[in-house]
């Protein structure tokens, strides 16, 4: 039995099913995230001193990590639309070019982690460090969980692109939004954590 | 694998034309570099050492910007139905609440009586 409204529009919201519900795991996301937000508020406001970010952690890494997860949102979004002009090469290409750089903002970040953890700088070592390690740490995951997804529309999930590029194209804008918000939280986590 | 798939094109099925798909690509283009521009201002302000109020202020309103534009222009939220601006709506209001929830309980005298910690103390570095 096919799946309903993959590629035709349900009348009554006028949206795919998979459209509306990556909307609705990404609003439970936004949840998840905004009760870490919320605790490092509590935590931050209830401290009579809390430690600058940037005299802990290393601005200029993140500051690249930033450029390289932006420059990947560009290149998923150019993915999709490849994908629009029936250009499936230049698809291959962009997508390919978005796991790069997401392996590369991993990478990135296994640097920062041994340096804190050679210097004896854990989870446990203070609130400031625990809220650092915990947004990061789910962060990242998030990160190798779209990462996963997309390969696999990179790879043996685009052979739908021969039977059904509708659906495919709308595959690729979903797991394409999920990645645009992990973009989004690490634009916030970025100043919050290492700037202030 | 070829783009040829035997039927009218992606863009005319999914009832985008061509033209279209080259203006997004070229609005994607100026988001992208504007975020850039962004990200340089957010890391350069934090290098004047301001107040910490004026420094939230300032980092929260550029994220915010920024952020925006990414909802926006990358996840197409300036031309979405109305159903998902009310999903997005319905999560705002939460989103606030939670945010809320640790200023009111900070608040002395409202719902949690605020300690009086020793003056040697420093919850910074505490666990």
């Amino acid at each position: 039995m096919d799946i309903p409204y993959t590629v035709e529009v349900r009348r009554d919201t006028g949206l795919t099913n998979g459209k509306i519900g990556i909307w609705l795991f990404l609003a439970s996301e936004v949840m998840l995230f905004g009760a870490l937000f919320a605790s490092y508020i509590l935590i931050r406001v209830g401290a009579t001193s809390w430690p600058r970010g940037a005299e802990h952690l290393n601005v200029p890494l993140a500051t690249f990590n930033t450029i390289v997860l932006i420059a990947s949102s560009v290149t998923m979004v150019m993915a999709w639309a490849s994908l629009m002009r029936d250009r499936f090469g230049t698809f291959r290409l962009y997508m390919g070019a978005t796991i790069l750089l997401g392996f590369v903002f991993l990478i990135v970040k296994y640097f920062e982690y041994t340096a804190k953890f050679e210097h004896h700088l854990y989870p446990s070592t203070n609130n400031f460090f625990a809220i650092y390690f915990t947004l990061t740490g789910l962060h990242m995951l998030h990160v190798a969980g779209g990462m996963a997804v997309n390969a696999y529309f990179w790879g043996p999930g685009a052979k739908l692109w021969k039977t059904n590029p509708v659906w495919f194209t709308n595959r690729v804008e979903h797991s394409g939004l999920f990645w645009h918000f992990v973009d989004l939280v690490w634009i916030f986590l970025f100043p919050t954590l290492y700037l202030l | 694998m070829t783009s040829d798939h035997g039927s009218a094109s992606m863009a005319g099925m999914t009832g985008h034309d061509a033209a279209d798909i080259d203006r997004h690509v070229r609005i994607y283009i100026t988001v992208f570099v504007t975020l850039m521009v962004l990200t340089f201002i957010t890391v350069a302000v934090s290098y004047l050492h301001l107040s910490v109020p004026m420094a939230v202020t300032v980092a929260l309103l550029v994220a915010t910007i920024k952020g925006t534009l990414v909802a926006c222009y990358f996840m197409h939220l300036v031309s979405e139905k109305k159903l998902i601006y009310a999903v997005l709506a319905l999560t705002v209001v939460f989103f606030a609440v939670l945010l809320a929830l640790p200023t009111l309980t900070h608040r002395n005298g409202f719902w949690i009586h605020e300690p009086h910690p020793p003056a040697s103390s420093s919850p910074g570095t505490g666990h």
